[in-house]
Order: C-alpha cells, then structure tokens, then sequence
C-alpha cells in the first residue's frame, strides 16, 4: 500500500533521513524504529506532508504523493495518530473528535446529525464513552492519547501512521492501546508505528525496519532485528569496554548530591516516578535510558527547572525554593542535550561568559586548562559557535560549563547526534577530565557504550523509574537485554 | 422543559442581558449617552471581528485598522465624490467590499509566513495606509480629514438604533460562526496547524476565510462609522492606537469568546467617559485597568463571569 523508495530528507547542512526504502502492506504494522535523532519521525513527517522530502518517492496506493501538502495527503487516506496535539481545551472530547469528522468545506455551517453519531461510535470504540462531554484538560493522560486514536479512526485511513503509541502509558495501558492500533490490522488497514526501541513494538509489528543517523540498519520480524548485530551495536554499542581507573573515589562516605523520591508531571503524563539515586564526591555517576524515560526530566529537577515532589538535598540541606540560578551558584551546573550555546557568539566569547564570576587572572587560568583539555577550541577561539561542526560544539558546551567551575557537572546526552568518530574524541577528552580533576560529574546517556567506560556506578531508567543499578562490569550480564 | 442548549452558554446569556439593557437605553440616557455608545457600539464590531482572527484563527492581526480605514474612506470619498448621486448605502457596501479586497491582498502574501511575521505584515499594511491617506491629500482630506456630505441620521436616538441593530446582528452571525463547524476547524488550526493539516483540512484556506469575514465586518461597520460622525480622519479610523484600543477591547472582554470582545469594547469605552474629569490620568487608569486583567484574568470579564473551573 505505502512504498517509500530513496528518501532523503535535508534540513540545511544536515541530512536526517539517507536513501531511506521501506513498504508496508494492507493489513500488515510495521515498526519503524530508532535511537532518538535517527531520522525515523523525519520519515513519517516526509509520508505525511508535513516536510516535504528533498528527494525520493513516497507512493500509496501507486500513486507518488511527495511533496503534496498534507490535507491532500491525508484525504487520500493517510492518517496520523499524534504523540502530543494540543487539543481544543474549551470544547468537549465529542466536540474534538468531530473536528477531524468534517469536510473540508467552507459551507459548514450547521452541525449534522449523522456527524454526531459517528463521533459517538468512534468515542465507544477506542473506550472515551464515558468521557464524551468532560473537556480535555480534565482528562487522564491516556485518554487524552485514546482521543488523538479517535481523530484518526474518524479519518478512516487506508494507512495509519502512530507517533511513538506507548510513551507514558502504564503497562495496562499499553495492552489496550495493542488492542486498537491491531484493530487497524484486523481491518485491513496499514499500520506504520515510530518507535524508539524495538522491545516495546516487539508484540505488535509483523515486521521492523531499524534506523540509524539517518539510514537503515536492519529489516525484518521483531526477533530478526533485535538479534542482528548492527541494531544490537547501535543500542549496547560493541564490546563494552572498562576504561583503567587510577584512583577509585572512595566508595562510602556522605553522598554530595542526594535525590529521594522526585516525582515530576508534565501535566498528565508522570515523567518520573520515584527515583532516589546519590553521587558521592568525586564518583562519576551515569544514567542510562532510552530516550523519553525521564533522564533529563530528572536532571532539570536536579537544577530546579521543573517543580517536582520528593527532595533533592546538596551536601548535605535541601535544595527546595532555591531558584535554578542559586543551586548553578551553589555548584551544579547542567550542560543540557540541546547544548544551549550563544550561535553568534564566538568559542571565546561564549567561554568567557561561562567565567564571568571569575577573576581576570583565574579566567586566564581555566581557559588555559580547558584548551589543553579541548585542543581543537584553541584552533576555533574567534569562530562563531553556530559554524562549529556537532561534536565541536558539544566541547564548547562541556568547557562553557566547566568554566562555571561546577562541583558536579551534569552531562546531558552528550553524545546526542553525533558520528562515532567524534565520540571518541569526546570519550578520550571526558576520560582526561576525569584524570585530571577530582570533579564529580553525573552523565545522562542513551549510549551505553560510551556511559559505560567512565562510570564508577550505573543506573538505568525506564519508563521514569529506576530499573537497575550497580557496578558497570555487572551491566552486561544484569541489565543489557533489558535494555535492548 | 429544558431550556435550549445555546441558552445554557454563558456568553450568550451575558451578550442577551447586555442587549436588553442597551434597548432600554434610550428611555433614559441623554443624548451624550447615546452618541457615546454609538461609538463603542460600532468599536465593538471591530472587537468581535478581530476576536475571530486571534481568538479562533490563532492570528494575531496588529492591523484591524487597516481593514476599518479601507472600508471607511472608501466610503467617505465615494460618498464626496459622488453624492447625491449614489445612495449613501451603497458607499458603505463598496467600503466592506474594498476591505475585503484589501484584506485578501494583504492576506494571501501574509499568511504564508509564519508566527510573528504575520502579526508584523498587518503593522506595515496600517502604516502604509495612513500614509497614502496623507499623500494624497486632495482626494482623502489628509491629516484634517474627510468630511462626508450624507450622514445617517440627525437624530441621536435612530443612529443608536442603527448602531445597535448593527452590532446585534455582527455579533449573532460572527458568534453563529465561531460555534458552527467551521469555527471548530478554524480553532483546530489555530491552535495545532500541523495537525489539522494531517485531519485534512486546508489551513490556509479556512484562514484565509477567517480574514475575510473579519475584514467584511470591520469594513462595514467603519463605513458605517463614518456615516454616523460625518467625517473621516487618520486618528479616529487608521492610526495605531485605534487598533491598539480595539486589540485591547478584545483581550479584555475575553479571548475566543467573540461576545466578549463586544463587552470589553462597550467597558472601555464607557471607562474612558467615566474617568475623563481625571484628564491625562484617564487614559492611564484605563490602560493600567486593562494591563492587569490580561495580566491576572487572561481569559478576560467574560472569562470571570464563566468562572474558573475550565482551566487547570
């Protein structure tokens, strides 16, 4: 039914889906899946309309449909079940879903009768019957994801196409959501479900096509991709390797940062449910979790950036009603996924206001060390930051942050979109800092592989919880297939 | 029995007694009271449309007046050229035609870009107008203004009636609309244009009709405007704070609410009379009245009439 062929997608500089080809069937669900930054919502964006592809062919129905607006694409019988919408607050969920239930015609001006009956079904069908006449903001998150289900069905879509179906739903949840997109199936739809990792859509999908920056790694059934070796490097990466440790921080001893029970929503959805983790000085500390299982979620709690319930205490008194500004005095200082650099600001400039509550001579000092940390900064200090490549940038982020001369750093992502090769000079230069500092530092990663050399002690996170936790030469054994 | 369902809303509720209380209006109030709510019963007209542009499309439009001033001259020098010759009521047609006209040129271009380029499309557009109304002086009446040879009526109490019926009528069709299927699509794409281009609906297309019916109306009603005062001039029709004063009305009566808009128009309006023995300091108490709504009731009067059990 759908056949993408050579699909390339570009934004500027940046090439987020390569050659991609991939077909689905009628009555077939295939997954698409990926690490976060794989190009794979790229892909079903190009499908839908909502991008229009640089090049290749996206044909439904024999029909080649790239590059047509969405509406056009969507009346043929393409549908999209979102992950977020934001949805008419001020009307009833009847009221939503007969949104998606009229024409597209200025001559709308009545409600009709038989509109009103089909929103009724649809709202039966996908379980909001009770619901109908209570408006959106007072939903449960589920609900509010069955409504975005109802949108769709009231297309009536040849294809479907669902936007990450399971994130922030309960275990429950996600069976009876399994229920209805396998409904689709069972009607003879196509279904094409994004996804992050292949365990979750394991059940579900008849077959999988895994991404990777940008191209396909692997296709098959569910089992066939979770076993292939390319898929199984991209995720757990190769051999994990321990990098030598000289001198191993001290194992007891009162933790520096101490997180008890945070709990953050994001409205409806729990993004963290109940974590507890300390790092003790000195202890350098990673996070590992797919993405969306609450890693930066948890460190914005840390740094007072979202309200969250439970307590956070920093060597030793509670950080509550310290604003986010005293607590990065006071220590912490996060270097966030999205790198946050000043674009037109040159590599100097946005270091020094890194350094801006230090002394001249101190300022002169940290710079020093931090381009013999980062040598490549000292050949790009008059460059403006927006012109650095990926990895240069996330260096530049690391030394902006280290000039705030943290004593727990908090590495978010780092790794997030970048080519191997540059991992590795970010993993030689994390492996100096550590050498060379008694600096604590706690990293969030997707990558395990690059979490894995550096860490004194794991944790892994899913779904908002804790999953696991312990030394990282137990990890493999323990933890890595629940991981995948 | 139970009352009809569009009785139960409150915004209508509120918009009846309002226009009960407006019709009993001329068994008391002077002559000054009824010319005064004249004025803010056509500035209402402005609101309301300009409510169905922001408060539904999700366009911010910082040109109403650019919609008013083209209906409005239109009219004005129509009816200086031409009158007696042609009917003063076809002049005031002619003047929403030319802001529909104008607002679908201004439109099309302006809506292809994206969110606050939009907002400063329609700030040049109303710049621009008030310049050619002082370029060409001879044909406009420049910065002294445009005197029109018809008006309405002598007779304060029919121009009420008229201004009145006006607004009753705007206001039930532009309510009418914003709670008709394609209101519902026109809030969809305002608030999610990405997603409701995947429901199938042509964002711009619905858009584009939501300008146009906000430009029918407020070139109507400041054709109509024009009529009523005799005269036509830059500071009354065109200049910014004129928009400013109805974007205010708007927001303050209470956003998507298009009853609401009226509301806040006839409140700040009547404001402005209550305060003026306090001079400058008038205008000040106003703004600041309407700066601290936006900032504490974002939903505006009507929006604390209704309560505020919706959010949260």
């Amino acid at each position: 039914m759908l056949e993408v062929e050579q699909l390339t997608k570009r934004f500027g500089g940046l090439v987020a889906v390569k050659n991609l080809g991939f077909s689905v069937r009628g009555g077939e669900i295939l997954g698409l899946i990926g690490p976060n930054g794989s190009g794979k919502s790229t892909a079903m964006r190009c499908v839908m309309g909502v991008d229009a592809p640089t090049a290749g062919a996206v044909r439904f129905e024999g029909r080649d449909i790239a590059g047509l607006p969405s509406h056009k694409v969507s009346r043929l019988g393409v549908g999209l079940v979102f992950q977020h919408s934001r949805p008419l607050n001020r009307q009833t969920v009847l009221e939503n879903i007969k949104v998606a239930l009229i024409p597209d015609r200025l001559g709308m001006l009545l409600h009709s009768a038989e509109i009103d009956d089909r929103a009724r079904a649809i709202a039966e069908r996908v379980g909001l019957g009770a619901v109908l006449d209570r408006k959106p903001p007072t939903l449960a998150f589920a609900d509010l994801r069955r409504m975005e289900l109802a949108k769709a069905i009231a297309q009536h879509p040849k294809l479907v196409l669902v936007d990450e179906p399971f994130a922030g739903l309960t275990a429950t949840e996600v069976a009876a959501f399994s229920e209805l997109i396998a409904e689709f199936r069972a009607e003879g739809r196509a279904v094409l479900l994004v996804d992050h990792n292949v365990k979750s859509v394991a059940a579900l999908v008849d077959r999988a096509v895994a991404m990777y920056l940008g191209e396909k790694i692997a296709e098959g059934t569910a089992a066939e991709v979770m076993r292939d070796e390319t898929v199984r490097r991209v995720y757990l990466g190769g051999a994990l390797v321990r990098a030598a440790r000289d001198a191993a921080p001290a194992a007891h001893g009162a933790p520096l940062l101490e997180v008890r029970d945070v709990e953050v929503r994001y409205g409806k959805a729990l993004a963290v449910q109940g974590v507890s983790l300390h790092v003790r000085e000195g202890e350098f500390v990673a996070l590992v979790g797919l993405n969306g299982a609450g890693k930066t979620t948890l460190f914005n709690a840390i740094s007072g950036l979202v309200r969250h319930s439970g307590e956070v205490r920093w060597a030793g008194a509670p950080l509550a009603g310290l604003t986010p500004a005293a607590i990065a005095r006071g220590g912490i200082v996060q270097c966030p996924e999205t790198r946050e650099l000043f674009g037109d600001m040159t590599v100097r400039e946005n270091l020094e206001l890194g350094g801006h509550r230090l002394e001249p001579t101190a300022l002169a000092e940290r710079l020093d060390w931090l381009f013999d940390l980062f040598p490549i900064l000292r050949e790009r200090t008059g460059q403006v930051a927006r012109t650095l490549s990926g990895g240069e940038q996330q260096m530049l982020a690391i030394a902006r942050a280290l000039m705030m001369e943290p004593r727990l750093l908090i590495l978010d992502e780092p790794t997030l979109g970048l080519a191997p090769v540059i991992l590795e000079t970010l993993s030689n230069a994390l492996h100096r800092l550590r050498g060379s500092t008694r600096l604590t530092v706690l990293l969030g990663e997707q990558n395990v592989t690059f979490a894995l050399p550096h860490a004194d002690r794991l944790y892994v996170i899913d779904h908002g919880r804790l999953a696991w936790e312990g030394e990282p030469d137990r990890f493999e054994t323990e933890a890595a297939d629940a991981y995948l | 029995m139970a009352p009809p369902s569009w009785l139960r809303s409150r915004p209508v509720v509120a918009g009846l007694v309002i226009l009960a209380l407006g019709a009993c209006v001329p068994l008391v109030g002077s002559g000054y009271v009824l010319g005064l709510l004249t004025v803010a019963f056509y500035t209402a007209v402005f609101a309301m449309a300009w409510d169905l542009l922001f408060g539904f499309a999700g366009e911010v439009n910082f040109g109403p007046t650019f919609l008013i001033g083209l209906g409005a001259y239109t009219a004005g020098i129509l009816d200086a050229r031409l009158a007696p010759n042609v009917s003063l009521w076809l002049c005031v047609l002619a003047g929403a035609a030319a802001a529909v006209i104008g607002g679908v040129v201004l439109a099309l271009p302006a809506l292809r870009v994206r969110g606050p380029y939009f907002g400063l499309t329609t700030l040049v557009a109303v710049l621009m107008l008030q310049n050619m109304v002082v370029v060409f002086a001879d044909l406009t009446g420049g910065e002294i203004g445009l005197s029109v040879p018809d008006v309405m009526s002598v007779s304060a109490t029919a121009n009420y009636w008229i201004a009145f019926g006006f607004m009753a009528v705007s206001g039930a069709i532009l309510y009418g609309l914003s709670r008709s299927p394609i209101g519902l699509v026109l809030q969809a794409s305002g608030q999610d244009p990405v997603q409701a281009g995947a429901l199938g609906f042509n964002v711009t297309k619905h858009k584009l009709f939501a300008f146009v019916v906000s430009a029918f109306f407020s070139g109507l009603a400041g054709a109509l405007m024009v009529f009523y005062m005799g005269t036509a001039s830059v500071g009354t029709f065109v200049d910014i704070s004129v928009g400013v004063q109805i974007i205010v009305a708007a927001v303050l009566g209470g956003r998507r609410t298009v009853i609401g808009a009226a509301i806040g128009a006839v409140f700040l309006i009547a404001m402005g009379e209550a305060l003026r023995p306090l001079g400058e300091l008038a205008t000040l108490i106003v703004s600041l009245l309407a700066l601290l709504v936006v900032l504490f009731f974002p939903d505006g009067i009507l929006g604390m009439l209704q309560g505020r059990s919706r959010r949260d």
